[in-house]
């Protein structure tokens, strides 16, 4: 039987029952709620007065964002020496904040794009919020690249401009894919996220009680009114943009990797990379979604839009790309040693005992491998402590694997007289503190003045909304027929 | 059409109880033929393009064409300075077609961009948007569209639009609160 048609008449006996009736789908949405409910529950957190703990986070937030751009201003007057970089680490946090944000955005397109072709229902709930994320996160990953440069006002470089010059950039080069890379993908991400988010700015727009709202609302809804010959453009449009992000996606990190993999120093010339950094991206990310999503559904009353059975599904990917990854670390070991060559073989060695082996085996093995074990177990899965623990842990193993990569395969190359150790100075820690800033300020905006889940997705899922669905009338026979709820 | 008011009609709307009211309704509005007529719901119905009588989409061509446009703008943009305006070896790798393998990123990207672009346009002008006004947002009930409303408007230029024949067929498939929709 069709799970949508069978949910109405199985979910007041689910949640208790659900041994007794294995083939019973739990529902997406508990409680049978109405689309009224949704509408209201979801719109309330934008249209209710502006909470004090709002204020109170947003001012900590705002404020270090602000000196994160203030550090960033005074990087840039004053030139790359107030980072700790030196030679031979000539990249270090810059670049692994850069990866880790820019990984951090790869899990709302994951829940954005792929698992919509794949048709997984329950990405609904969580869609709209991780592809803010995404966006907030590509914003601060933007950042470093762009100051790292140096000489920030030659930025333009980059970019395929005829000037008097006659100079072009090198268009074979991994750091101009990057390039290309990171800005489609955000410009992309932007206008998929804007194109779910008009029918539910309709909604606002339709309920809005102020003259201003209902203009700024009103613009930015395009008019929309629900018509069935606009939704039938748009719902191609929408996957036709799923499908295309789909495959951007995968590309991003893999030309990420490329700015790794496409040199000669031992633990980068590899060619796991890209695989292995989609994964991690993914990995990454899922954990930020939930990292952002258990508190805002508890603040917000969501639990029955994000149930269970979401944050079970989401552990279940972390498990997933975290079990992939974990599989790339160490095939790494096992080609370093394979290899027979001298130079990886003593990067990986001093992988684990060199200077840097606490962040090995901190954040590598106990982070990223270690800690997502307890998802194999339904009841770690379902404790959102326990849930919110290892996702603050692959969160920071996350970054400490980028500084592995990154600073670990510098810092000690092909010759000893040239090893030397990073130091990050207070300038590479605040910048890095003030991309945090920045990225809560813009999460606290987002849920603040746009609706945080998408309403008319959620619709889709609930029972009312197949057409096929019994009509109130016939379900109050159903009901009285002898099942157990009205 | 024209009320004896002097108000020019759009059209007659109807509210219905249910997504699947509203998609039985329009299976008997499409077979009463009926062309210049449309549905109003809050989510995208499941079935709802047959029971109305529409095709697939075309967008999809739009969004090829822009694929199209993106990659031949790639790859002008990556052999014409690389092989014509400034040739030079970078890499150890020629100027000559068989660079190609190093320019699959940009052309990727830019294919994927330009194709992005078409779709998001392409919704707005084949839906004609953005336009801020239209006759439906006139009728007060019409708000819960976007809520949990669910609405269907037959339109008065419909050759086989009769005020008389449109209350009836709205009736006869349960529509609920009829009204005539005005154009101011």
């Amino acid at each position: 039987m069709d799970g949508a048609t069978t949910a109405p008449d199985v979910i007041a006996g689910e949640a208790s029952s659900s041994v007794e009736r294995p083939l019973a789908r739990v529902p997406l949405v508990l409680n049978k709620r109405s689309f009224d409910w949704v509408t209201n529950r979801i719109s309330g957190a934008v249209e209710n007065p502006t909470p004090r703990w709002w204020w109170v986070a947003f001012a900590t937030t705002s404020g270090l964002a602000l000196f994160g751009l203030l550090c960033i201003g005074y990087q840039i007057s004053t030139g790359v020496g107030v980072w700790g970089l030196n030679s031979p680490v000539g990249w270090a946090w810059d670049i692994t904040n850069f990866v880790f944000w820019i990984g951090i955005g790869h899990a709302g397109t994951l829940i954005s794009a792929i698992l919509f072709l794949l048709r997984q229902k329950w990405r609904t709930s969580i869609n709209r919020s991780a592809e803010a994320m995404t966006l907030f996160a590509v914003i601060c990953a933007a950042i470093f690249p762009g100051i790292h440069v140096g000489r920030v006002w030659m930025a333009w470089f980059l970019a395929p401009v005829p000037t008097q010059y006659g100079i072009w950039p090198n268009f074979r080069s991994p750091l101009l894919w990057d390039v290309f890379a990171v800005s489609t993908y955000f410009t992309v991400s932007v206008l998929f996220w804007y194109t779910g988010l008009v029918p539910d700015l309709g909604t606002l727009r339709d309920r809005a009680t102020s003259k201003i709202k209902k203009f700024f609302y009103g613009i930015f809804a395009l008019g929309w009114r629900g018509s069935n010959r606009h939704w039938r453009h748009y719902e191609m449009a929408y996957m036709l943009l799923a499908g295309l992000s789909t495959p951007l996606v995968l590309s991003v990190h893999s030309v990420v990797s490329f700015d790794f993999a496409t040199s000669v120093i031992p633990t980068w010339h590899t060619t796991i990379f890209p695989p292995y950094f989609v994964a991690g991206a993914i990995f990454g990310g899922f954990a930020m979604v939930l990292t952002l999503m258990i508190p805002a559904r508890a603040i917000y009353g969501l639990q029955d839009i994000i149930t269970p059975q979401h944050i079970d599904k989401m552990a279940k990917v972390i498990l997933l790309t975290g079990s992939i990854v974990s599989y790339a670390y160490a095939m790494e070991f096992f080609i370093a040693w394979y290899s027979g060559n001298e130079y990886e073989k003593f990067a990986f060695y001093n992988r684990i005992f060199g200077p840097y082996w606490w962040y090995w085996w901190v954040g590598m093995l106990f982070c990223n491998f270690i800690s997502p074990q307890l998802f194999w177990s339904k009841w770690c899965r379902h404790n959102i402590y326990v849930v919110y623990f290892v996702c603050m842990c692959v969160n920071a193993g996350m970054w400490f694997e980028r500084f592995i990569i990154i600073v670990g395969g510098l810092h000690r190359d092909f010759l000893p007289s040239s090893w030397g150790l990073f130091f990050p100075t207070w300038v590479d820690i605040w910048t890095f503190a003030g991309t945090f800033g920045i990225f809560t300020s813009l999460f606290l905006l987002f849920i603040r003045f746009a609706p945080m889940i998408a309403m008319s997705e959620v619709k889709i899922v609930l029972p009312e909304a197949d057409p096929h669905h019994a009509t109130p009338e016939e379900h109050h026979v159903i009901a009285a027929g002898g099942k157990e709820r009205t | 059409m024209i009320t004896p008011s002097g108000n020019r009609v759009y059209g007659m709307a109807a509210e219905y109880s249910s997504a699947s009211a509203l998609y039985e309704a329009a299976k008997q509005v499409r077979d009463a033929g009926f062309k210049r007529w449309d549905v109003h719901s809050p989510f995208p119905i499941h079935g709802m393009d047959a029971a109305m009588g529409l095709g697939k989409s075309w967008l999809s061509a739009v969004v090829l064409c822009g694929g199209i446009t993106g990659l031949t703008t790639a790859c002008i943009l990556t052999f014409g300075p690389s092989s014509f305006l400034y040739p030079l070896i970078v890499h150890g790798k020629p100027f000559n077609f068989w660079t190609v393998p190093a320019f699959f990123p940009i052309m990727f990207e830019l294919t994927v961009l330009f194709s992005a672009f078409a779709a998001f346009f392409a919704w707005q002008a084949m839906n004609f948007l953005p336009r801020w006004n239209h006759p439906m947002f006139n009728w007060e009930r019409f708000k819960r569209v976007t809520n949990d409303g669910f609405f269907l408007v037959l339109e008065a230029r419909d050759p086989r639009f009769s005020e008389n024949e449109a209350r009836e067929l709205l009736e006869r498939t349960g529509g609920q609160h009829i009204t005539v929709v005005h154009e101011e």
